[in-house]
């Protein structure tokens, strides 16, 4: 099959040609784009505020004008005619240089804010892009934009636009309809809107992370001594935040994790998420499938895991060695409370749910044993800063750069057109393995097959952003319960014969195996499977 | 070492190979002249679409046959020598073997028609009808499809997905009414003209015409009407792919004849798949059944039997599906395409045209006998359950919501398929409803 014509259409079509109207709509959201740009390079723009706007509507509009004319005038269902033929999004031409574009932005974002325009001496006015987007920051948050405000802004704007697109797109598929208006929702509103509103209200207090949906430990610094003590001497909106965070964590998520599976934060709630579903949606097919994928994966978030938790408990023990005066538990109360915790859990786990584990959750209790063992080593090895002779702090802006930035953007992100939107969820996310090991041994979340239904077509696995060879299940009429499934639900919506259903019902059952398929002879059935 | 040869390395031979593997150590070698490996037959028109690369449609990594131990050997069988247990590799090579088996599927039909062997005129079944497709697509305006069955209209879909003009030539008044009650054919006729594909009903091919290069250049109805076109896909049904059984000694009809253990006249020698033809029906099933389930069925059974377990082919409850363009089809049990002297059939269609549903049950006693369903997704399980527990028309449409496996959020046409049912189908006898 040497013979595919290959082509630089944005549009993913081979042999349809753009209309004017799709034509009219890429360029009109180009030219958005183009204004920033200028503003990148300096250009000085007279009232800047109309320029911005314009700018932001000419993006939105270009989108809506495209994905109109796009999706409208077809038939509804689905729409991947191309997918593999076309340079975007088949790791072409195209894919590379907007995989450079990306990630040569989240290169400067991270560690050269200044080409951005962020201004390099305390308290100058910043020039550039940043200096572009202060209008809304000032409207917002009555700050000038920082560059973090601008890339939260661009963020936003992806989500909303290109959900716009992915809602058009799957219009006749109402769990992906739902779902997106959530992603939508939770970005725009408590990701953007309501932290800049707060950060508005409260101007004289200490930074401290204002969107409720973003946990520990995605969100790493949470625990962070400067962190802590902003939220501590925050107020009630601090105190509300601290003790929100930490409920979220430890209640509110294994509770909705177990009615509905993981889906409820990294499908319809999630920022990293919302961007991968709705600007990243072109690239789902682009996961890497293999066994040996899985198993990188296993290993890869299980050191993230660990990582994550020990980098945290080391600040966390730090902070309380440092500041006992601010916290009502001593530095040996914490070490053993979370080794008695995890202790327990575990031994719970292997005693009541050994049956249940796959590889997946055998690594996740493994990694919790290992944290177990490093937090003791910790508290006999340490002194006030030095956790094993390295400095707490060092060790968290190691896994702030190797984990939160480099990871989760730079590669996470920017490689979006090489290896697939889920990237940084699949192998990088510090959420990944705990809410993945919820989700397998104490959800009622599944995946359901449909009898002997499936046809081992392969859609399914082909579009599972996670890489989740979902049709090796499907085939052998097996229920799909893997720690890594998102609850996106497209594998369900381009099966052609209706065989994958995702639901929440009784956790019996749930995990099974059927050697024999539905459709043969019932005494074949249960002869092979009660053996 | 006992030695098992499979002929054909599609869902029948795989599945079989599969389940003699988990139960035994025998060695085990398929033969196929299509592919390396095995891969989904059902999704060429993905790979054609864009939607696939074709890599994708293979359900199994390239070293999970060396994994179990399965030997694949991409060859043609030339001969096979039933009396000396052993075959004839591309006309040059012999091995031998001590149980064969027979999974070589289908071919397109072709009716003799002038031109059905020029450039420009395929089926759409193997690997080698796909990359002929990729060849001929670049240059194609227009692309004329004959027959009018699941195989046509997925040609009929590849061919729309590249902008190619598409006139559909069915032989019959109606889309698949040899199997589709005339409600559900009817709207798929719709369906495929929404598509912007010129259907012809009532219509059927006489002659396929050559350009001076011998590449296909039109053809002609039987109706003497000339259409210009690049493609002619043939899609007139299948049969089975056994010609080179011929000189064997096997016992054939249309099919490698066989008995309800899936064996052949010789011993040790057998058949699965759409190769394969029961001397009689099975139930109501043809003799002849070229369907992905049936073949994989055949497999697990036959798997039983070779290591050691013989066990009859015994195939559950009917159930099928297939998608119309974008429209889903599924079905459980059977419905015919005419209602039987003893049947009544219930239909519900959806005011947009798109979702329909056909329940065919006794008339006297009420059983459930079968369901068609359109643009609602079904679960096997639950009609599995009423059919074999023979459960009521009236029990099925009361639990519709169980048996309901759209994805979540989907409106349910529950109520309105009661009502419905209440109105057509409830008698005086029947108020509790």
């Amino acid at each position: 099959m040497s013979k595919t014509v290959k082509n630089i259409s944005i549009a993913s079509q081979e042999h349809n040609d753009l209309n004017g109207t799709q034509r009219a709509g890429i360029a009109l959201g180009l030219i958005g784009l183009f204004i920033m740009t200028l503003a990148l390079l300096n250009v000085e723009f007279p009232n800047k505020g109309y320029w911005l706007a314009g700018s932001i509507t000419a993006i939105f509009s270009g989108i809506v004008l495209y994905s109109n004319s796009f999706y409208l005038n077809r038939v509804e269902g689905i729409s991947n005619n191309h997918v593999w033929t076309s340079s975007l999004t088949s790791r072409g031409t195209v894919a590379y240089a907007i995989g450079l574009i990306l990630t040569s932005f989240y290169v400067v974002l991270y560690w050269f804010p200044q080409y951005l325009g962020l201004s390099s001496e305390e308290g100058a006015a910043n020039t550039g892009i940043v200096s572009f987007f202060d209008p809304l920051s000032l409207l917002l948050n009555g700050k000038p934009a920082s560059q973090w405000f601008v890339y939260g802004t661009l963020y936003t704007i992806a989500i909303v636009g290109l959900g716009y697109k992915f809602i058009l797109k799957y219009r006749h598929n109402k769990y992906q309809l739902v779902r997106t208006i959530s992603i939508m929702f939770f970005q725009l509103g408590f990701a953007f809107l309501i932290p800049e509103i707060l950060e508005k209200l409260n101007p004289e207090k200490a930074y401290f992370a204002k969107d409720i949906k973003n946990m520990w430990p995605l969100n790493y610094y949470f625990f962070d001594e400067w962190h802590l003590k902003n939220m501590i001497n925050g107020g009630n909106l601090g105190l509300f935040m601290l003790i929100f965070g930490v409920a979220l964590i430890f209640i509110i998520s294994p509770i909705l994790t177990y009615f509905y599976g993981k889906r409820w934060y990294c499908s319809w709630v999630c920022g990293c998420g919302g961007l991968a579903e709705t600007a990243g949606d072109s690239f789902r097919q682009l996961s890497d499938k293999s066994e040996k994928a899985w198993k990188i994966e296993r290993w890869m978030i299980h050191t993230v895991l660990v990582l994550a938790f020990v980098s945290t408990i080391a600040v966390i023990f730090t902070f309380l060695t440092n500041n006992p005066d601010m916290s009502f538990i001593t530095k040996d109360q914490f070490v053993w409370g979370i080794v008695i915790f995890l202790g327990v859990f575990t031994t719970a786990l292997y005693v009541f749910k050994r049956k249940d584990m796959d590889a997946d959750a055998i690594y996740t209790m493994l990694s919790l044993v290992a944290i177990m063992v490093i937090a003791i080593l910790m508290n006999y090895f340490s002194g006030n800063q030095n956790i094993f002779f390295v400095d707490s702090y060092k060790l968290r802006e190691w896994y702030g750069f190797a984990i939160g930035a480099a990871f989760s953007g730079v590669i996470g992100v920017g490689f979006y057109p090489i290896l697939g939107n889920r990237v940084w969820c699949r192998f990088g996310c510090p959420m990944a393995a705990i809410l993945g090991l919820q989700q397998r041994l104490f959800s009622k979340f599944r995946i359901t097959t449909n009898g002997g239904q499936c046809i081992s077509c392969g859609n399914c696995s082909t579009y599972c952003e996670m890489g989740i060879d979902v049709r090796s299940y499907a085939q052998k009429g097996e229920n799909i319960v893997r720690s890594s499934c998102v609850g996106c639900g497209i594998c369900s919506a381009v099966c052609p014969r209706g065989v994958l259903k995702l639901e929440n019902d009784t956790p019996a059952g749930r995990i099974n195996s059927n050697e024999i398929l539905l459709g043969n002879d019932v005494d074949l059935m249960d002869l092979i499977n009660q053996k | 070492m006992e030695h098992i040869v499979i002929i054909g390395n599609g869902i029948s031979g795989v599945t079989l190979a599969r389940h003699i593997r988990k139960r035994s150590d025998a060695k085990i070698s398929i033969i196929s002249a299509e592919t390396n490996y095995f891969f989904s037959r059902t999704a060429l028109m993905y790979v054609f679409m864009g939607h696939m690369k074709f890599e994708h449609t293979q359900p199994y990594e390239n070293d999970f046959w060396k994994k179990n131990n399965i030997n694949l050997i991409h060859k043609k069988v030339s001969e096979v020598f039933p009396k000396e247990k052993s075959l004839l590799l591309d006309g040059n090579t012999v091995i031998t073997f001590d149980k064969l088996v027979i999974a070589t599927g289908s071919k397109p039909n072709k009716f003799g028609w002038p031109g059905q062997d020029l450039e420009g005129v395929t089926g759409l079944y193997f690997k080698q009808d796909l990359e002929n497709l990729e060849k001929w697509a670049p240059t194609t305006k227009r692309a004329v499809i004959v027959g009018g069955g699941l195989i046509g209209i997925e040609l009929a879909e590849m061919m729309r997905a590249r902008n190619i003009e598409v006139t559909f030539l069915v032989r019959e008044d109606s889309f698949w009414n040899g199997v589709l009650p005339k409600g559900e054919s009817q709207m798929i006729n719709r369906h495929i003209k929404e598509h912007h594909i010129d259907l012809r009903l009532s219509t059927g091919l006489k002659e396929i015409i050559a350009d001076e290069n011998g590449r296909t250049k039109a053809i002609i109805t039987d109706k003497d009407e000339t259409i210009e076109c690049q493609i002619v896909g043939l899609t007139a049904g299948v049969s089975p792919n056994i010609d080179f059984l011929k000189t064997s000694g096997i016992e054939l009809g249309r099919g490698v004849k066989v008995n309800r253990f899936l064996e052949t006249n010789f011993k040790d020698i057998y058949a699965i798949g759409d190769c394969a033809e029961q001397h009689e029906g099975i139930g109501e099933r043809r003799p002849i059944e070229a369907v992905w389930y049936t073949g994989r069925m055949m497999g697990e059974s036959l798997a039983q039997t070779l290591t050691g377990n013989p066990m009859e082919y015994k195939p559950g409850h009917w159930f099928n599906s297939a998608k119309f363009l974008d429209i889903e089809y599924q079905t459980y049990g059977w419905v015919w395409a005419k209602e039987k002297e003893n049947e009544t059939h219930f239909y519900w269609e959806h005011k947009g045209g798109k979702k329909a549903i056909r329940i065919a049950f006794d008339t006297e006693s009420r059983r459930f006998l079968g369901i068609n369903t359109f643009g609602i997704r079904m679960r096997h399980e639950f009609f599995d359950k009423v059919l074999t527990d023979q459960q009521s028309v009236d029990y099925v449409i009361e639990n519709l919501a169980a048996a309901n496996f759209d994805p979540e959020f989907y409106t349910s046409h529950k109520k309105e398929i009661q009502i419905e049912f209440t109105k057509q189908c409830v008698g005086l006898k029947n108020e509790s409803l």
